[in-house]
């Protein structure tokens, strides 16, 4: 996990795995008071409170094919090497919110990375999910909501190549207009 | 949202819906690119890309990319299952996006199985 999008790939498709209908993942990117961060909020099924004490273990993990967890512990990891830190919080039934604060000026902050790259492969790979996505850069906002574009495209899934294509270059048109630097 | 429309968006679904009164819009192909952490900590990312890419690129609409968690197998990531319709699914390992070209131009387009990636075939069973 060398990018922050990897991190933000990761964090959603545990999102997923628990049953999510929309995802949120919000990046604010603040020079003024140094700081970066990443929220991604879902409406899964969460989980227990004693359980969420113990997500930054890397040998706690709800799966059953391995005894290691290793996405949380490593974005937590990530976020404290660069004067930050992570905070879950969950209810069951109901969703998990993830926060991860950096510092963004701090020189072991990893990249933003290739977001594009992270919410093409979302969208395709879970058509069902609604994914919205909010990024500010000081005063300067990017979102995308797929609702929007799903209530227009009606009947034609939302991983078909031509939509794909389209938030494709929404997305690229939008993260070069807030100017990132992340 | 950005300065593409909604617009944008109304053509495009004309577009498909004209598509589908000439196909039958099956899906042929279903291709799951693991996402677990160790998937995306390998270069997952980079795979699920270049098969996207390629869809785009050929314009085939029969081919449907899904994504899935660990299976167990971590050192084997990235993984990608190709799963042609009444044919045996096919699991390839060590996954780069020049193999995922290759794998998606011979063996998706063809019909050739790419025996040098191949980890094993069928489907696993999750305990």
């Amino acid at each position: 996990m060398l990018e922050l999008a990897d991190h933000i790939l990761d964090i959603s498709e545990n999102s997923v795995r628990a049953g999510a209908k929309i995802i949120e993942i919000t990046i604010e990117e603040d020079s003024a008071i140094d700081l970066l961060t990443i929220v991604i909020c879902d409406d899964g099924r969460g989980i227990k409170q004693e359980e969420v004490n113990k997500v930054k273990d890397p040998f706690f993990t709800t799966k059953r094919v391995r005894r290691v967890g290793l996405g949380l512990p490593l974005l937590a990891a990530a976020a404290e090497m660069a004067g930050g830190s992570m905070n879950m919080e969950s209810a069951e039934g109901k969703g998990t919110k993830l926060t991860a604060v950096f510092k963004l000026g701090h020189l072991d902050r990893q990249p933003i990375g290739n977001i594009e790259k992270t919410l093409i492969g979302l969208i395709a790979g879970n058509s069902e999910v609604d994914f919205c996505y909010k990024h500010r850069c000081g005063k300067k906002r990017f979102m995308l909501d797929t609702r929007v574009i799903r209530r227009e495209i009606e009947d034609v899934p939302l991983n078909h190549p031509e939509v794909l294509k389209y938030i494709r270059s929404v997305i690229k048109e939008g993260l070069g207009s807030i100017e990132s630097k992340a | 949202m950005a300065k593409l429309t909604i617009n944008d968006l109304k053509k495009i679904k004309e577009k498909v819906h004209k598509e589908m009164a000439l196909r039958d819009g099956t899906r042929r192909v279903k291709v799951t690119v693991h996402m677990g952490t160790c998937g995306i900590a390998s270069g997952a990312n980079e795979v699920m890309d270049a098969i996207l890419q390629e869809i785009e690129e050929t314009g085939v609409s029969d081919v449907f990319v899904t994504t899935s968690g660990c299976m167990g197998l971590c050192s084997r990531e990235p993984l990608v299952t190709v799963e042609i319709i009444n044919k045996e699914p096919i699991k390839y390992e060590h996954m780069n996006p020049n193999k995922m070209r290759q794998v998606f131009r011979k063996h998706i387009l063809e019909g050739e199985v790419q025996t040098p990636f191949v980890l094993a075939r069928g489907t696993e069973v999750v305990k």
